[in-house]
């Protein structure tokens, strides 16, 4: 069971990553080409996710706005991750007064819960598709910097950084050979399973017309574009959510694929 | 009369791999039978059959409890019989007991399950079963959660538990694990005490030591086969089996220095020439309100070993510590090889850290988890080229294969584990080695095993030794001279011999009495 | 290692129990002044003249006299440090200032808002809990197979966004079925899809923590020896696995707090339900400072609130953290 969904999860991003860098080899149409005929049409064999209010295919604008997607994704978690990198090192290594502040800082930022200080930002500096990236990776850089500082925490306190001193070895070695690799490793699970709750959480923003705008074929934009028809042309919005749903699943199922395999060997 | 527990021809399997196979044995009323091997040898899942726990699949000619077919009976019968007419006192005192419910909660709950009874009368019930086992404040300790009672405490709780019913039969899996020698001693004597009441007990062992004052019979399993059994005299006087009779070498109480726990032959010693290597004056070092270690003193000369023997509590660790330099001493010092070492700044200390090693009870953590064990041991000999050729020989002169060094550190047996340790302290050919409770949590064959390597390496490469344990019968085999040491003072300090021969201090004299040593029951 | 805490008296708890309490008060108070600090500072940072954001932006064409009346009104021609001063001094009497767009106090829109969104989030977290726990004990009773599946189904819960599920709910249940209404009018029907969209991905977040918890319990040395006790699968569930699976989940509130009021800006927006959400999400697209303000230190009130309880309630299920 397990190793099923792990091999469904890496098709579906090696389908996502394909899609972001060769769009044509999967859908070969123009996702931009005006078709005012045929517009709204439902699924069909022609239009596999039907069309939308202008007759764009759904389907190849889908896959058109895969790069853009995960680049939002990619971009909101290394926002999120890197500041988290700097206050979860800082609080972590640093002596512990600059642990203390640091630790009240967060606190404070933990103050603002999920899409709070989002929409916060997004009231100083606009709506719009980077403000709402930068505002995804601020809202949540507090929570990796959490973990990132526990982590480090733990690997710092670890009997074999003690046997390194008790060896002879100098604090530089201690630091780049034993203790950075060990917190890395988590770090990598950590970023795999941000970028899909980043993906959600900017498709949201998008949703909710704060981010990426229309005629973009980004998958928020689209689904911006569709909360207006939403009772009558389903799909415009069901698809292009799929995807999300889809890449935030896969994802995970890769991240915590990983992270047990370091647990077991 | 019919024994109480009848098993012929027990196996249990795990999906395709068979733990126990073809293992007969009976268990009279008031009587004790015991099951000795190493772990994985099938014992634990052998006893857990009774309860019906095993989580595999039972077979077996017979496996009767009384008048019960434990084979046939239902899960509804079995559950009856657990806890009313079999008790079970398990592995690991440390664990057995929810940390989140208090003592006396767990007690009762064998109350509730088996009988008709109030709140009222079931926790006074449980202030009388704790009394019962030995725990002093009763009342006080039923309202506690296990972390706030000592390991000791914490197991008599358990028993308490499992006897709460008076039941015919006592299963006790490895009862004395990670305990204290006078508080194991203690745990003994109350088994010993439940059988002269009466009440059947099945032991599990890993330690023959352990298991010879109460059991008159014993089964010895190596990899879920009995190879022998019998009375424990007969077993003990006359062993039939090579296995059976390793064991019994592997017992280091009452051994003399240099004799051998295994077959191998010791390798001949290097001329030494006894200077002084380590010594403290005056150690002290307070944590909070706690005086941890309170004016220690001593001397190591060059290939001898010092033993540090103590029960937990009693500071020892601090003393490995305080030697290693990782705490500072609020007072008094330690120098290395005749020069000052504690009161030295890191960054002067470092270059001369390559002379002093340490060993620690739990080997596998003190590896970088990332690492294989040739990249650790290619670190700790500090050659930046890939020298496989040192790593190979390294692991040989531990007595490990060098195909080894492509493997991480907890793939190993903790035998294993603790052997690669004492490769990575040797690479940099270190004066002294610290050794902090190296074969705690060993079985006795394996440990039998590290003591041996520990005692050829310091006659083949002239190694002092500070080691610290508190299992009196290692520590006599191991040192030359000796320190006991009791709520952080030395109460007691000589050559080894003098102090087991005539010891002056009554806490010693305990220490040594409570020593399991083996001797059969008449 | 015996620890010295033997013969405490009683009257001790309120010993250990008060500085506890004192410091976490001050912790409170201190984050709040902190929120308040920020979010002041930081709304100076938005571009252009705040009267005209008041006046209704830089489109409305305010005459000069209008914006400086506005000005006046707001208190934004005094020093900023005096601004600041007086903010701080109204919001220590639950003062929040004027709504720009509703032409309202602050404190009455929220206080006509807040009901909505709590009940919405009540019945939301209890619905969740119930399906995490449902899925939890089925994975402890069910063997590899549903502990299998249910992995695959929490995992599936947690990544969907509140939005996408709302639309799937409101296609199945509504469009297609017709069982229940698209809006949320008043009463329980108008109730169900609302909380089903915030309970679902809580439940997925909620079941992942709580399955394992109560996996590695069930697989401990103390439940073996309940077991040996002669306890059955139902008295090691409720009597020790759930417990400990209560740990995690009770660390997971003030989390979870914060994605109940995120998903309830989504789902009140979708279901066009009245409520704090809603009314955050229109204060961000007109750009309604003040009320922005005040519902990210109400919810900041809150947050505290919850996270100060779950303390609480973790000190209580273990007492390993009181001896800290």
């Amino acid at each position: 069971m397990r190793r099923v969904t792990l091999v469904l999860a890496v098709a579906v991003i090696v389908f996502l990553v394909l899609a972001a860098l060769a769009p044509d080899l999967l859908a070969p149409g123009n996702p931009l080409a005006i078709h005012p005929l045929q517009s709204f049409r439902g699924p069909s064999f022609a239009h596999p996710f039907g069309t939308d209010e202008s007759g764009r295919d759904i389907y190849t604008r889908i896959v058109h706005g895969t790069g853009a997607s995960l680049l939002i994704g990619l971009a909101a978690t290394a926002i999120g991750v890197g500041l988290a990198l700097v206050f979860g090192l800082l609080a972590g290594l640093g002596p512990r007064w600059l642990d203390f502040g640091t630790t009240r800082f967060l606190e404070v930022l933990f103050a603002f819960p999920g899409l709070l200080f989002a929409l916060l930002f997004i009231v100083i500096y606009g709506p719009g598709v980077v403000t709402s990236t930068v505002a995804v990776g601020l809202a949540t850089a507090p929570g990796y910097a959490r973990i990132i500082r526990s982590q480090v925490l733990v690997v710092r306190r670890a009997p074999y950084l003690e046997a390194a001193l008790v060896l002879g070895r100098g604090p530089a070695h201690r630091l780049f050979r034993h203790l950075l690799p060990n917190v890395a490793g988590s770090l990598f699970v950590l970023v795999t399973l941000g970028i899909g709750q980043s993906i959600v959480w900017a498709s949201s923003l998008s949703y909710l017309g704060l981010g990426a705008v229309p005629p973009a074929a980004e998958w928020g934009a689209m689904l911006s574009a569709g909360r207006t028809y939403i009772s009558s042309f389903w799909w415009m919005t069901f698809f292009p959510g799929l995807f999300i749903v889809l890449s935030a699943i896969s994802t995970t199922v890769l991240g915590r694929g990983i992270q047990q395999r370091g647990r077991l060997s | 009369m019919t024994s109480l527990v009848s098993v012929r021809n027990l196996s249990v399997t795990f999906g395709r791999a068979e733990v126990v196979a073809g293992v007969s044995f009976d268990i009279e009323a008031g009587a004790c039978t015991a099951i000795v091997g190493e772990s994985g040898s099938g014992k634990s899942v052998t006893a857990r059959s009774l309860l019906g726990l095993t989580g595999g699949a039972v077979r077996a000619a017979e496996l009767r409890f009384d008048q019960t077919d434990l084979l046939t009976a239902s899960p509804r019968r079995l559950q009856r019989l657990r806890g009313r007419d079999i008790g079970f006192v398990s592995q690991g005192a440390l664990v057995a007991l929810d940390p989140l419910r208090p003592v006396g909660r767990e007690i009762a709950d064998s109350l509730r399950l088996h009988t008709a009874s109030t709140a009222v009368e079931r926790s006074k019930r449980v202030i009388e079963l704790l009394g019962e086992a030995g725990v002093p404040q009763p009342a006080l300790r039923a309202s506690q959660r296990p972390g706030e009672l000592s390991g000791g405490l914490r197991q008599r709780a358990i028993i308490a538990s499992a006897i709460a019913l008076r039941p015919r039969l006592l299963i006790a899996d490895e009862p004395t694990t990670a305990l204290d020698t006078t508080v194991q001693a203690g745990i003994l004597e109350l088994i010993e005490r439940l059988r002269d009441q009466g009440t059947a007990i099945l032991l599990i062992s890993h330690d023959l030591a352990v298991v010879s004052r109460l059991a008159s019979q014993v089964l010895v399993m190596k990899e879920g086969r009995v190879v022998e059994s019998g009375s424990s005299a007969r077993l003990i006087d006359a062993p039939q089996h090579p296995y059976t009779r390793r064991l019994l070498n592997a017992v280091p109480t009452d051994r003399p220095r240099f004799d051998r726990l295994t077959e191998a032959p010791a390798v001949p010693a290097a001329e030494v020439t006894p200077d002084v290597v380590l010594s403290a004056s005056g150690l002290s070092r307070q944590f909070g309100d706690l005086q941890a270690v309170d004016d220690v003193s001593f001397r190591l000369r060059r290939g001898r070993t010092l033993g540090i023997v103590g029960e937990s509590g009693s500071g020892k660790t601090t003393v490995a510590r305080l030697t290693l330099a990782l705490e500072r001493p609020d007072a008094g010092s330690v120098s290395l090889l005749g020069e000052p070492w504690s009161e030295l700044a890191e960054t002067s200390r470092r270059p001369r850290r390559p002379r002093i090693g340490a060993i620690y009870q739990d080997a596998l953590s003190s590896f970088d988890p990332r690492l294989t064990v040739g990249r650790i041991l290619r670190d700790s000999l500090g050659t930046p080229r890939r020298d496989y050729l040192a790593v190979a020989e390294l692991l040989r002169s531990v007595g490990l294969s060098p195909s080894l060094a492509a493997r991480r550190p907890r793939l190993l047996s903790g035998g294993q584990q603790q052997r690669v340790a004492i490769a990575r302290a040797i690479a940099p050919r270190p004066d002294v080695l610290i050794c902090d409770e190296p074969v705690s949590s060993l079985d006795v064959s394996v440990q039998a095993q590290v003591l041996d390597l520990l005692d050829d390496l310091q006659r083949s490469l002239g190694l002092s030794y500070l080691f610290i344990t508190h299992d009196l019968g290692v520590v006599r085999h191991m040192s030359d001279d000796l320190i006991v040491m009791r709520a952080g003072r030395v109460v007691e300090a000589g050559p080894t011999e003098d102090v087991f021969r005539n010891p002056a201090d009554e806490y010693t004299r305990k220490l040594i009495a409570a020593a399991p040593r083996i001797e059969a029951v008449s | 290692m015996a620890l010295p805490v033997a013969a405490a008296p009683r009257s001790s708890v309120a010993r250990r129990w008060l500085p506890w309490l004192l410091l976490r008060l001050g912790g409170v108070v201190f984050v709040l002044w902190a929120v308040a600090t920020v979010t002041f500072f930081a709304i100076r940072l938005i571009p252009g003249d705040p009267a005209e954001a008041i006046l209704g932006g830089p489109g409305s064409q305010a005459s000069a006299a209008a914006l400086a009346k506005a000005r006046a009104d707001f208190g934004l021609d005094q020093p900023l440090p005096l601004q600041y001063l007086h903010y701080l001094g109204r919001l220590a009497v639950g003062d929040l200032g004027q709504s720009y767009a509703l032409r309202q106090p602050v404190i009455t829109v929220i206080g006509q808002n807040l009901g909505g969104t709590l009940l919405l989030a009540a019945v939301s977290l209890v619905v969740a809990a119930a399906i995490a726990l449902g899925l939890a004990a089925w994975s402890a009773w069910g063997g590899p197979g549903a502990s299998a599946v249910s992995s695959v189904l929490e995992v599936v819960a947690a990544a969907v966004p509140h939005f996408w599920l709302a639309i799937s709910l409101i296609l199945l249940f509504s469009t297609t079925l017709d069982w229940l209404p698209p809006v949320s009018i008043p009463g329980a029907a108008g109730l169900i899809l609302p909380v089903l969209t915030l309970a679902i991905p809580l439940a997925g977040f909620l079941g992942q923590v709580m399955r394992e918890s109560i996996l590695d319990a069930m697989a401990s040395p103390f439940v073996l020896a309940a077991r040996a006790r002669g306890e059955g699968s139902n008295g090691v569930f409720w009597r020790h696995a759930l417990r400990h699976a209560a740990i995690p989940a009770i660390g997971l509130a003030g989390w979870a707090f914060g994605a109940l009021i995120s998903g309830a800006v989504v789902v009140e927006t979708i279901f066009a339900r009245p409520g704090i959400g809603r009314s955050l999400l229109s204060a961000v697209q007109q750009r309604d400072v003040p009320l922005v303000v005040g519902v990210v230190i109400v919810v900041a009130l809150g947050y505290m609130l919850v996270t100060t309880l779950t303390d609480l309630a973790d000190r209580l299920v273990d007492p390993r953290l009181r001896a800290r």
